[in-house]
């Protein structure tokens, strides 16, 4: 009897040991994985820094960097690197887009999580990550060979490569992931509050307006902000819809160029090393830092850092 | 009969999809009264007060049969359910604060019926939270967020604004749920004086509430209606059903 005791106690500190042993393992992976994520950004931070500082410490010129908007890389005479033009294309650009896609993707929150049931809802959240997972290049596709015509014909201008069809499509691909996370801040908004007001007497649309959207109003802010996020950060479909003409736009119908597909157009010709790569880079440094702020925004938007305590 | 009723019940059923939560309920009550309904979990007592003002309406798979009239007029005659809504007053077992202000949750109902002037509202505010015996407590901080306030505070925000409604109903389900005794106290002597301008209906898992507060007490048990009472005859008659005397000298429950 005593000694079966123990040696069920024997077998029973073994387990305990294998146990022990597979945590010890599991938490080692899980730690290598998360380290690794962290270390992959820090070597991209690390290797477009070093790749721009050579421009940022010898040739950048902060006010004809910002300030001037002729982009000139390859002039022999006289190389100027202005982002200006840039900067207001990239801007232009995300605007249009937003103000195409904050009315249409609220709406389409608001009509998935109050309004459509059963399987219209199910539908209308499929297609929408199908819209999401469209490749931007098709995107593009659409804006050279579908918009540009429509464009040139209903609004006879000479050209249909500019801001609006860029902003057409920007918009157009931010709404989903838009549309996404706006349903799921006013899924999160406790069913007990639509009762109660609902038991108030308040019709749907008194409901949406004055309880639901209010207490949302978070998790919508971030949503809109990670659009921006996404239009700001967009290339292929912005090269290929904005006419790439660098340009201070005065109306949508002027063509412009974005920050992003100058890089993408122009890195592939550059030597490495070169002025030029490196002003690149620097444009990417300035992108990089900017969508680190959306993103660091949308962050604290999500988490009610804005939230007033006293209302 | 009809003439003196506030709200009858002729043979209310209710079902969620197939099964029965409620079935061949008939009683009526009077205005002016507080009504108990008491009955262990399950028994149909919430879904017999979503019937009253058709929330069934916007519970997918909740279906009424028979009829609620409400002053002699079936509630699904109404064309307009938000005015029948607005006409009934309703706190829910656990206190919901609306995510705003103090001053908001208690002005919503109004504002909603398009009361505008600031002055009305401001006195409106005030009259509420007075007599849900709130006003005291948050007179300084009217701008401040509802779901700030304790359970027992927020209890009582919502009975203020259930009040908001001008209500000639006041449906109260398990309110003291979530609500520590000496507010429990509290909110039952308002009831008390409510009393005198609307018809309560309270539905509790406190028998010895319903004891202290209700006129008539029906006992609901498993879907039907057991026995409607003088709620002293409930709890000391000897003609009673033998069910109703377990459930209340808390054999079961
Ligand atoms: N939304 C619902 N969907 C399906 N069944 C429900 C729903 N609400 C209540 N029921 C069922 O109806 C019955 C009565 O519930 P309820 O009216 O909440 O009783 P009580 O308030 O007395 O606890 C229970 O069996 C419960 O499971
Ligand atoms: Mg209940």
């Amino acid at each position: 009897m005593v000694k079966k005791q123990k040696i069920e106690s024997g077998a029973l500190a073994q387990s305990v040991n294998r146990a022990w042993v597979f945590d010890r393992v599991a938490k080692g992976i899980v730690f290598i994985g998360g380290i690794s994520a962290i270390v992959f950004i820090i070597s991209i931070f690390i290797f477009i820094f070093d790749q721009g500082m050579g421009f940022i410490a010898e040739d950048l010129k902060p006010g004809e960097f910002f300030g001037s908007e002729i982009w000139r890389p390859t002039s022999e005479s006289n190389p100027t690197y202005g982002i200006l033009a840039l900067i207001a294309g990239t801007a232009s650009i995300t605007g249009l887009a937003m103000l195409v896609s904050v009315p249409f993707s609220l709406g389409a929150a608001v009509f998935i999580s109050e309004f459509a049931t059963g399987r219209v809802k199910e539908g209308l959240k499929v297609l929408i990550e199908l819209l999401a997972a469209i490749p931007s290049v098709v995107w593009g596709f659409i804006g050279l060979s579908i918009m540009n015509p429509l464009i040139v014909q209903l609004f006879d201008v000479p050209i249909g490569l500019n801001m609006l069809n860029a902003g057409i499509i920007l918009g157009l691909m931010a709404a989903p992931i838009m549309t996404t996370i706006a349903e799921d801040a006013l899924k999160a908004v406790p069913d007990g509050y639509r009762e109660a007001a609902e038991a108030m007497g308040a019709t749907r649309w008194q409901v949406i307006r004055r309880v639901v959207l209010p207490s949302a109003r978070n998790g919508l802010g971030a949503a809109i902000l990670l659009g921006v996020g996404r239009a700001f950060g967009e290339t292929m479909a912005v090269l290929m819809a904005s006419g790439h003409a660098i340009n201070l736009p005065t109306s949508p119908f002027d063509s412009v160029r974005a920050l992003t597909a100058t890089i993408a157009a122009e890195l592939g010709e550059t030597a490495r090393g070169s002025t030029h790569y490196e002003a690149l880079f620097t444009i990417g440094i300035f992108l990089l830092l900017i969508t680190l702020c959306i993103n660091l925004l949308a962050d604290l938007v999500i988490r009610g850092g804005w939230k007033r305590r006293k209302l | 009969m009809v003439s003196t009723a506030k709200l009858e019940f002729r043979d209310l059923s209710i079902r969620y999809g197939s099964e029965t939560a409620l079935e061949g309920v008939n009683l009526s009550i009077k205005p002016n009264e507080i009504f108990g309904i008491i009955g262990p979990a399950n028994s149909g007592k919430t879904s017999f007060l979503r019937s009253i003002n058709r929330m069934d309406e916007m519970t997918t798979g909740m279906k009424v049969g028979g009829s609620v009239l409400l002053d002699g007029t079936d509630v699904r005659a109404w064309r307009n359910v938000f005015a029948l809504r607005s006409r009934i007053g309703v706190v829910f077992p656990l206190p919901v604060g609306l995510p705003m202000t103090i001053r908001q949750n208690v002005t919503m109902a109004p504002r909603m019926k398009g009361i505008k002037n600031k002055a009305v509202l401001e006195e409106l505010v005030e009259r509420c939270l007075r007599r849900a015996a709130l006003w005291d407590e948050v007179k300084d901080r009217l701008d401040s967020l509802g779901s700030m306030l304790s359970g027992g505070q927020q209890q009582r925000l919502t009975i203020a604004r259930a009040l908001s409604q001008e209500p000639d109903i006041l449906l109260l389900d398990e309110f003291s749920i979530a609500v520590d005794p000496v507010t429990t106290m509290r909110i039952e002597d308002v009831l008390k004086e409510l009393k005198e301008e609307m018809t309560i209906v309270l539905v509790t898992n406190l028998v010895q509430q319903a004891r202290r507060l209700a006129d008539r007490t029906a006992f609901f048990l498993n879907g039907k209606c057991i026995e409607i009472g003088e709620t002293e005859d409930l709890f000391t008659s000897d003609s009673r059903d033998p069910l109703t005397r377990d459930y209340v000298e808390g054999r079961f429950g």
